[in-house]
């Protein structure tokens, strides 16, 4: 059948499975968005390119799909820049669609042309320009392959407006996918893996390190499975969370910078560690000299490149998650690490008492306190998407999440502005769950343009907006490392519940401990869209802290007390 | 790899008494040894189509990496094409590098032969400037260097030389002092010995394909 290469577009993307496009419409691209009109894909309007690759991510993030965006050329794909980074460096299955100049005028500095492929090289799995309307449907069924397959990452297609205006033959069969016949590595390398078997069934103080592989790979049952067998102890990852329930007694928490005491203990005076789909970030590690001195490592770990990248590693298991923890369980014994579990288990009781939880009520609101709470009101069922700061760390602390893709947030690229996008992708990919955007004042103000995406398209999500009008996250390092000198982290914003009710949110804000539970259930309670402005605390600072490049160990932690009292009414 | 080569026998003792007091046999935990640079080659079979080049080249700027030779050629199979890349890294630099370039979409198989028993070539063209009188002399020594003169001019001439690095640049010093005006050098391209074959995947299977380091 003769199509247009739009059409193809479009038809293509709808045999692929995809229902919803996350976009902005421009000159270079109109071709496919008049054919999005006559098929059944469903196009949501975003106010900002950039929302549109979160969106995406975020939709990605939340069911294990792919996401895809779309933007015209020039300014358009240079907006999607940041998302594209975004999922990136997290992984994150998205396919960006972007229009192009005609191939007659490419490298001509045409209106609103830009080199995107070379500018996105290096932040995207793989990117491609499609300059016919025969191509369109084949390199679309391949990006798709591509963004899916091994370790999955973004995927820019960038198609020339000649291409979407030509037509061409279509036929399914034949544009069949005609990806690069690779190597097949031999991974499962016997020695290696019978090392890491022997080190399973030696170690006295072991710890698995649990990332967002798992979730990727989809092996949250297997690996419950192997922390049952092997009576191993799981620290997690910020992007692992979820993916091994946080109310389990074998899970101790999150590690790293912003890690529990004493699960970044307990790594330190580790014997064997056992990570799985994570990659030894710096943010996880610390000073790579003094990371886990006492430690054997085994990696499993899918993509290659990975494998004594930042930590030597005793025994690396090259491949799938899933597929690599089955070939170990049949090899693993049960043992008994009743010794090494209650010892942690002392460590935490030591840490409870310095927790802001166990503190007596000032009078003050605390960030932790309405995450806690949040936690409680939604029984820890809701999708929780973040943005990037203080309130990402308390709710990786105090929201405990026991389901896969519940905490949706960017790790790697630490990207502001991910938080209100992303929950509008989430919803759209689970339209049945809750889904709260937890962010801070100052990203929730990189991205609040989206406010009237959400209006738009009807959906209900809520928003809480942790505000303590600073850039938090800098001022703690302000405070701590720069002797208190706030330059540029004070922060002027708007009445937000004004804002809100600007675009038609009903927003309501909350300064006493006291409102909180009664808030959040108030907004639960409506089908709307719901904004709350929580003033909290403005100088409180997340512990415990491994300053960067310090020892795992070298924590800073709360101050038992007095506690600090910094409070400004808001 | 050093380090986890120590995990042998010797070392098998994890069960034992408190076998992790003793650093030195837990790999993660050596001292990240400073290894020396050295010239490491690396293999690699990607599709023939434009974007591929910078795609390698992006990378090994990423990683921080010069490449000091890189060269590009057809293969029998017109899809395929053969790069072999040289650059002055240490192990660790040399592993990722070939991991991350195996990783690309475009690249089919990048293995780093170094280490394998392999042969090494490189091609130049060298203008020297030459008159009557020290021609003689120069044609004496380009003769013992296995050079050929491929082109005489009154005040120059070509020598074309093929072979190792080393040869090239010891010819290069001899030529020096008569005053090499130009130079031309294709860049190493590198091939293993023997049964060691490294093919393109997918390739007609006319052989198996052995991918077998010697184990030194």
């Amino acid at each position: 059948m003769k199509m247009t290469g739009a059409e193809i577009l479009c038809e293509t993307l709808t045999r692929l499975g995809v229902r919803h496009i996350f976009g902005y419409p421009g000159g270079a691209i109109l071709p496919v968005y008049d054919a999005l009109g006559k098929s059944k894909l469903h196009h949501i309007l975003v106010r900002h390119e950039q929302g549109a690759t979160h969106m995406a991510d975020g939709y990605a993030r939340a069911t294990g799909g792919i996401g895809v965006a779309m933007a015209t050329s020039g300014p358009g794909a240079t907006n999607m820049v940041t998302g594209i980074a975004t999922a990136m460096l997290d992984s994150s299955p998205v396919v960006c669609i972007t229009g192009q100049v005609s191939s007659k005028v490419l490298g001509s500095d045409a209106f609103q042309e830009v080199d995107i492929t070379g500018i996105t090289m290096p932040i995207t799995k793989y990117n491609v320009v499609v300059n016919r309307a025969e191509d369109i449907a084949r390199t679309l069924r391949e990006a798709f392959i591509i963004a899916k397959s091994g370790r999955p990452g973004p995927v820019l297609v960038d198609f020339t407006k000649d291409a979407q205006q030509a037509s061409a033959e279509f036929d399914w069969d034949a544009c069949a996918p005609n990806l690069p016949v690779k190597r097949i590595r031999n991974n499962h390398k016997q020695d290696e893996f019978d090392r890491a078997v022997e080190l399973l069934n030696t170690a006295k103080r072991p710890v698995i390190l649990a990332g967002r592989g798992i979730m990727l790979s989809g092996a949250m049952r297997k690996f419950e499975e192997f922390v049952r067998t092997s009576n191993i102890p799981v620290a997690m990852t910020l992007l692992g969370i979820g993916c091994f329930p946080a109310s389990d007694p074998m899970n101790l928490g999150m590690m790293g910078m912003h890690g529990e005491a004493w699960v970044n203990t307990a790594i330190q005076e580790a014997d064997l560690l056992i990570a799985v789909g994570m990659r030894f970030d710096d943010r996880v590690t610390g000073d790579l000299r003094t990371y886990a001195r006492n430690a054997r490592k085994i990696h499993i770990e899918v993509d290659r490149a990975e494998i004594n990248k930042n930590v030597q590693v005793d025994a690396a298991l090259v491949g799938d998650a899933g597929e690599t923890l089955t070939r170990l369980l049949p090899h693993i014994h049960e043992r008994d690490h009743s010794s090494w579990l209650a010892h942690i288990k002392e460590l935490k009781g030591d840490s409870a008492v310095r927790d802001i939880q166990s503190l007596p009520d000032s009078g003050h609101l605390y960030a932790a306190h309405v995450i806690n709470d949040l936690w409680k009101v939604t029984k820890g069922e809701a999708i929780v998407v973040t943005d990037v700061g203080q309130h990402q760390m308390w709710e990786a602390q105090y929201y405990h999440h026991d389901r896969p893709r519940s905490l949706i947030t960017s790790g790697g690229l630490g990207t502001m502005g991910f938080a209100l996008p992303a929950a509008i992708g989430a919803k759209f990919a689970r339209p049945d769950a809750e889904v709260w955007a937890v962010v801070g004042d100052g990203g929730f103000q990189m991205t609040s343009c989206e406010l009237a995406t959400i209006v738009q398209e009807k959906i209900n999500i809520k928003i809480a907006i942790i505000n303590n009008g600073y850039l938090g996250m800098v001022r703690q390092w302000q405070e701590f490392f720069y002797d208190k000198r706030y330059v540029a982290t004070p922060l002027v914003a708007p009445d937000f519940v004004a804002l809100a009710s600007a675009f038609g949110i009903r927003g309501e804000r909350v300064t006493s401990r006291a409102e909180v539970v009664s808030t959040i259930e108030s907004a639960r309670h409506t089908e709307q869209p719901v904004l709350l402005d929580f003033r909290v605390e403005q100088e409180d600072s997340v512990y415990p802290m491994v300053p960067a490049g310090a020892a795992l160990h070298d924590m800073i932690r709360r101050p038992n007390s007095p506690l600090v009292e910094t409070a400004t009414e808001p | 790899m050093l380090c986890s080569a120590r995990f042998g026998p010797a070392g098998r003792a994890p069960g034992e008494k408190k076998a992790w007091q003793r650093p030195g046999l837990i790999a993660s935990n050596c001292k990240i040894k400073k290894i020396e640079d050295r010239m490491q080659t690396i293999v690699a079979y990607v599709e023939n189509k434009p974007g591929v080049l910078n795609r390698v080249a992006s990378l090994t700027r990423r990683l921080a990496i010069n490449i000091d030779s890189l060269t590009v050629g057809p293969t029998e199979n017109e899809a395929i094409a053969r790069m072999t890349l040289c650059a002055h890294t240490d192990e660790r630099g040399a592993t990722r590098l070939e991991a991350s370039l195996e990783k690309l979409v475009d690249v089919l198989l990048a293995e780093n032969i170094t280490d394998h028993s392999m042969l090494e070539r490189d091609l130049a063209l060298i203008k020297v400037s030459a008159d009557q009188q020290n021609r003689p002399h120069l044609m004496e020594l380009i003769k013992v260097f296995r050079a050929r003169v491929v082109d005489v001019a009154p005040e120059s001439l070509i020598v074309e030389v093929s072979g190792t690095v080393d040869k090239i640049d010891g010819l290069l010093e001899v030529l020096r002092p008569f005053g090499v005006l130009e130079m031309a050098r294709t860049g190493r391209i590198a091939m293993t010995r023997g049964n060691d074959l490294l093919r393109p995947p997918g390739a007609a299977e006319a052989a198996p394909v052995v991918p077998a380091p010697s184990a030194k």
